[in-house]
């Protein structure tokens, strides 16, 4: 068949059960497009054809014949510059993020803009309807295309973003930089770990339990290994090292052999490499296992009974986390109104656009030795535990393993497990050739952690004018089949679990437990988005029975500098959130006048009602609880006055390149283009540590700072003692060193240094401030963020559908390094929240998984998204570097609660279980039960 | 492990009858193939061998007046039916339902005839043509002949057609006449597969102030798009007014049947829904057929 791509005639034959994307990406090596779900359902993988949008991974590419078809490789050319308008205005305004549905939100984009060249902001949201973000940038991608359509039309040069600037003293840090990988991203030049491809390459599948609970009989692989192009099938017999792996207990089998217990649907029983993904699809299918079937342990209060089977032999009891303060019995008695109340929150997809991929690639060492290296090529949030649980399966030491990271199509705390690693390297090994395991979406949603499903009682003591006298808290959370970050997810939702508030007594336990449902582990906001929602909903309940202002009952408890946390640690600085609650409370009221919080009737429309809804949260920046944070650095100058900065830190999409970016070149006085960032690989980036807990703009913020600050005193000490001088009389201005009057280019410096022996190089490893483990009292953490959060909804009294029109957020991030970046992640953290709130539900019945398509777990679209308004607060911590502290999940936490207390002001419906079920609020309101607001 | 074997892009509908009559093994036809694929991929329907694409078929994508009808071919893409001036004149439910399924780039592919073909009860525009009195043409190597849409149908998710032997080539729908108005609404929820939890088309004509004659379609209210006779009997001939609703919902409860879906909904809300549908839908028809009675004035 003949037709067009980019403008360039193509013949080619259409393959049997061929769609358009695997045409595009595996046989004319365009990977620009991008394949998200394979479903029909994200947009990612959206191409033109004869000038109209359609989804190129369930359109058959037969029917190409004829067609002319655009992609983001063809883009720039129709536009006839280096850049379409629409490439340049996503990069100028902060548009990207991971970048991976980049290529989808411009080809829509464009086409829009081709029928219709002056959309406004509802014509672009109908068109963009199914194009999703899950770094959910959706308010920003709006202006960038609002932007590109005037350029488009006018010429002239974009309006750029309207974002704020820090201020300070700062040169660069605090100002508006794009990102440094942005333009990759818009032409669709990025690669990321699937559009990778190497000669001689394997393809892997995994043969998943597909049972909750059983022990393993019988493998037979015979048939599999007998099919012609299968390169290996290996059981857990064939590993080589360690059979388990584990981020802090190894107690996740990498394969389940013969005899040994399938704890979830998704434990791994064989693995495949095969000349083709086909191929390796249909071996799955000869592999045979005998199975006998186990009773389910599906949720966590039935794991604790003592009746329940025992899934791992230490028992079900992952561990039971205690919180105490004071004496919440002697609380209870002083105090003059208690509530009590349970809330329920279901288990979530992290859902990130780019499904999981690995390559293991096995290399003969360059001496000739007999020892093979493996590299492993994928998107990780922890490259250095990858490496050394890859390690330890092949029974290798660590040195002989590289982990080489790639672009990450987002992460959100889900791709800090093991996915594909270890079986991609197990299947290297023994074929001696590179292997690609790639997951589809369904594999992605059935397979990785989650976040903990929870269940969460909160009794509450208070006096008549509000004051916080005892909090008891009592939580049940579901670690699933395996340990994952279970402990330290559930300890942080333990520990938040009383709020931002001060009390003199607090008593939480939570159990941590082990279940047949699928692991839960990391998942931005790390237990609190669980723990927040409940009490927030119950701060607000408190507000009601008190008759007392949501905001006022707030700011009468609310954590400042000098007060004490449930854990015993006193909050010495840094404590934005009284400014937080004021920031927001004003805006709200200047919004809605009056009182936000009386249901208001929606203009037009008698059967639709609207109020504003009020919620705070803190979360902890960094690991903390006595376990040591530190994380590595190396800042290099080259001869062309290039810097680069190396950690293994992650990039996921949250901006961290750009942060290092900044701080370098702050500290060496370079304008930011000059510097390069290098991250996540192990041969050549030092160890940053986990991406988690909000840290990597603290800890390996600081490290790069202090690297480039030593770097510039070893240049400073060259040039001293070359024309002797104190080295203090050394300046650096826009990359020059200023000696004596003489400007000297920083690259020159190279050769005299490397002529005294000195490397242009230096290094730095930073430790965080020491921290307590729970129960000890005094430092916990050394610094939390504050955020509050106003949401106002419009509820159908019908129906009970509930829509959200305006956010309000302040965060206290402590310094903005990178205000365009910091904007995303407020967006993206209030859109993730909304999701959270309104649409996401990972269900799973007796262990088994009803959402495992991407059709049944909905994450929130650009016409869902409200108004977003953003006041960054900024309250500095003294060893944050310029003051910052963590964002990545504070963003996040207080959306659910601002929502669901917004519905019960808007109607009286109290939410207390997760997601917002329509029909409750419906049935509600037409039985009565609820919906006298504000009367009492 | 190739979802299919021989991908047939027809030229004509004799064409596309022969490759579908010739064809080894299990042949199906397909246009948008936005339902078909995802359900051959994910195993819900059984494997093909061959696929016949009838897009390209310039008799099936054709959109315009034939005499005192409407025809839209099978394989017209949603997006012309929604920005279609003859459709919005003709048929305002059609171009309502047919702008609310799936999103832009769904609707550049998918089709009509796809969206009936499926034979899913709530399928948004079968929904639509249903309340419209709309009628299918189907052609086999006999022949054409038409058929009204519940005749179709055999069950959920199954057509009545044979599907080595019969295409849908279109849809016919009455033109506009004075004092008559449609309207579609569904409701939703925000988790969970895209499918409307209700539907509704609603048809009416009017003079004056009274309901002449009415259609009423609702999905899924039964294994196949159903038809709400008793109610529509009911309001015929009647001035319209709201103090009439409830007894029209009544009539649809007596003959629907609403059901419960796990995750979704139950048959109550369902059942309370209906009213809601009822009302808003009814309402938004009997506007657009003043609309067109003062216009004609």
């Amino acid at each position: 068949m003949n037709f067009t791509v980019n403008g360039k005639q193509v013949t080619i034959e259409a393959l049997p059960g061929e769609m358009l994307s695997d045409l595009l990406r595996e046989r004319l090596r365009l990977t620009g497009t991008k394949i998200g779900c394979n479903e029909a359902e994200c947009g990612a993988c959206t191409v033109l054809v004869d000038g109209e949008p359609v989804l190129s991974c369930t359109y058959p590419s037969a029917k190409a014949e004829g067609k002319s078809i655009l992609t983001i490789e063809g883009l720039a050319k129709v536009s006839g510059d280096a850049l379409h308008p629409l490439q340049q205005a996503f990069i100028e305004h902060g548009a990207v993020q991971c970048g991976y549905c980049i290529p989808g939100q411009i080809m829509t984009a464009y086409a829009l803009l081709q029928h219709n060249p002056e959309p406004d902001s509802q014509e672009i949201r109908r068109a963009l309807k199914d194009t999703l973000c899950r770094c959910a940038g959706y308010p920003t991608i709006e202006r960038a295309i609002l932007d590109a359509a005037q350029v488009a039309r006018r010429g002239g040069r974009l309006r750029g973003p309207q974002v704020a600037e820090a201020g300070g003293s700062e040169k660069v840090v605090g100002k508006l930089r794009p990102r440094p990988d942005a333009v990759e991203k818009v032409t669709g030049a990025a690669m990321f770990t699937d559009d990778l491809h190497f000669p001689g390459m394997l393809h892997a599948r995994v043969k998943r339990a597909g049972v909750p609970h059983a022990i393993v009989k019988r493998i037979d692989t015979s048939r599999a290994r007998a099919l012609p192009g299968v390169a290996a099938v290996l059981t857990a017999a064939d590993i080589p090292g360690e059979h388990y792996h584990g981020l802090v207990i190894y107690d996740w089998p990498s394969l389940v052999g013969v005899g040994e217990r399938v704890r979830y649907v998704g434990d791994a029983v064989a693995i495949v490499a095969a000349e083709t993904r086909q191929i390796a699809t249909q071996a799955l299918e000869l592999i045979e296992v005998d199975y006998e079937l186990q009773p389910v342990v599906s949720n966590a209060v039935q794991a604790l009974s003592p009746e329940a089977p025992q899934l791992h032999e230490r028992g079900n009891l992952l561990k039971h986390i205690k919180v105490r303060k004071g004496d919440v019995q002697q609380g209870f008695e002083q105090s003059e109104i208690i509530l009590e109340h349970t809330f329920h929150t279901p288990s979530t997809d992290h859902a990130f656009l780019e499904p999981e991929c690995c390559i293991a690639r096995p290399l003969l060492e360059a001496s000739g030795a007999e020892k093979m290296r493996m590299e492993i090529y994928v998107g990780s949030q922890i490259p250095y535990a990858d490496r050394e649980q890859v390690a330890r399966a092949l029974g290798w030491p660590v040195e002989r393993v590289r982990v080489i990271g790639q672009l990450m199509g987002g992460g959100f705390g889900g791709k800090e497990d093991i996915a594909g690693q270890v079986h991609a390297a197990l299947l290297a090994n023994a074929t001696g050739r590179p292997v690609k395991l790639l997951f589809d979406r369904h594999e992605s949603l059935v397979v990785h952690p989650k976040r903990h499903a929870t269940q969460i009682r909160v009794k509450m003591g208070a006096r008549r004018d509000g004051r916080l006298v005892a909090v008891e808290t009592e939580l049940f959370g579901d670690t699933g089949a395996y340990a994952s970050l279970g402990e330290k997810v559930l300890t942080r939702a333990t520990t938040h679990s009383s709020g931002p508030y001060e009390m003199p007594h607090a008593k939480a336990d939570c159990y941590a437990m082990y279940t047949n449902n699928p692991p839960a582990g990391a998942f931005r906001g790390f237990g609190v988005t669980q723990s927040a929602f409940a009490i927030e909903s119950m701060m607000d309940m408190l507000a009601h029975e008190l008759n007392l202002d949501p905001v006022e009952l707030r700011r009468r408890n609310a954590l400042r500098v000098g007060s004490i946390t449930n854990t015993g640690q006193e909050l010495r600085e840094s404590v934005g959130l009284m400014e937080c609650i004021e920031r927001v409370d004003a805006e709200m009221r200047r919004l809605a006048g009056g009182d936000p919080f009386a249901p208001r009737p929606a203009p037009g429309n008698p059967h639709k009602v609207r109020a504003w809804g009020f919620a705070a949260a803190y979360k902890n920046t960094g690991l903390g609880g006595g376990a040591p944070d530190k994380a590595g650095a190396e800042v290099e100058l080259f001869a062309n006055g290039e810097l680069e900065v190396r950690t293994s830190s992650a990039e996921l999409g949250q901006g961290l390149v750009t942060v290092l970016q900044l701080i370098v070149a702050e500290e060496m006085n370079v304008p930011p283009s000059q510097v390069r960032v290098l991250v996540m690989d192990t041969d050549l980036t030092p160890d940053g540590g986990p991406t988690t807990a909000s840290r990597q703009t603290f800890v390996t913020g600081n490290a790069a700072r202090h690297a480039a600050q030593a770097l510039r005193e070893a240049i400073a000490t060259t040039l001293a003692e070359k024309y002797d001088l104190p080295p203090q009389q050394i300046r650096f201005v826009e990359g020059l060193a200023q000696v004596n009057g003489h400007s000297i280019p920083l690259g020159q410096v190279v050769q005299l240094m490397q002529a005294e022996g000195r490397q242009p190089r230096a290094a730095y490893e930073y430790w965080a401030p020491k921290t307590n483990p729970l129960g000890q009292g005094g430092d916990m953490h050394f610094a939390f963020s504050f955020a509050v959060q106003a949401a106002e909804v419009e509820v159908d009294r019908r129906s009970g559908e509930v829509r959200v029109l305006r956010v309000i957020a302040a965060n206290d991030v402590g310094k903005a390094i990178n205000p365009l970046g910091l904007q995303g992640q407020v967006e993206g953290g209030v859109m993730m929240g909304l999701g959270n709130a309104l649409t996401e539900h990972f269900i799973v019945e007796e262990g088994r998984i009803f959402t495992d398509r991407l059709a049944r777990y909905r994450i929130p679209s650009i016409t869902q998204t409200p108004e977003i308004i953003s006041f960054v607060v900024q309250h500095p911590v003294a060893a944050g570097p310029y003051g910052a502290k963590g964002v990545g999940e504070i963003v996040s936490i207080p959306t659910t609660p601002a929502i669901t207390n917004a519905i019960y002001h808007a109607t009286g419906v109290r939410i207390d279980r997760l997601p917002v079920d329509q029909e409750q609020i419906a049935t509600a309101l037409k039985s009565g039960v609820a919906g006298q607001v504000g009367g009492d | 492990m190739t979802i299919w074997q021989h991908y047939h892009l027809a030229k004509s509908i004799e064409d596309a009858l022969q490759a579908l009559a010739a064809a080894q093994g299990p042949a199906r036809v397909i246009a948008g193939g936005t339902d078909l694929l995802l359900d051959l991929e994910q195993g819900r329907h059984s494997p093909v061998d061959t696929l016949v694409d009838v897009s390209a078929i310039p008799e099936m994508a054709e959109l315009e007046q034939r005499a005192d009808e409407l025809f839209i071919g099978a394989a017209v893409p949603l997006r012309r039916v929604v920005q279609s001036e003859l459709v919005g004149r003709h048929a305002a439910a059609l171009q309502e339902a047919a702008g609310l399924i799936g999103g832009p780039q769904v609707r550049n592919t998918a089709t009509l005839g796809g969206n009936v073909g499926h034979a899913l009860p709530a399928a948004d525009g079968a929904i639509a043509l249903l309340a419209l009195g709309a009628e299918a043409e189907i052609a086999s190597l006999s022949g054409r002949r038409r058929a009204p849409m519940q005749a179709l149908y055999s069950g959920p998710g199954r057509s009545a057609l044979s599907h080595k032997e019969e295409i849908l080539v279109g849809f016919y729908l009455p033109l506009r006449a004075e004092g008559e108005g449609s309207a579609f609404r569904r409701v939703m929820r925000p988790q969970g597969v895209a499918i409307a939890i209700l539907n509704m088309g609603v048809w009416v004509q009017r003079r004056q102030e009274t309901i002449q004659a009415a259609r009423i379609a609702i999905g899924p209210a039964g294994p196949i798009p159903f038809r709400a006779r008793a109610a529509e009997q009911l309001l015929a001939g009647r001035p319209y007014e709201t103090a009439l609703l409830p007894r029209v919902v009544e009539a649809i409860l007596g003959e629907a049947r609403f059901r419960t879906s796990p995750h979704r909904s139950s048959a109550d809300y369902r059942r309370h829904m209906c009213g809601v549908l009822l009302e808003d839908t009814l309402n938004a028809a009997w506007e657009r057929a003043a609309l067109q009675h003062e216009m004609s004035r």
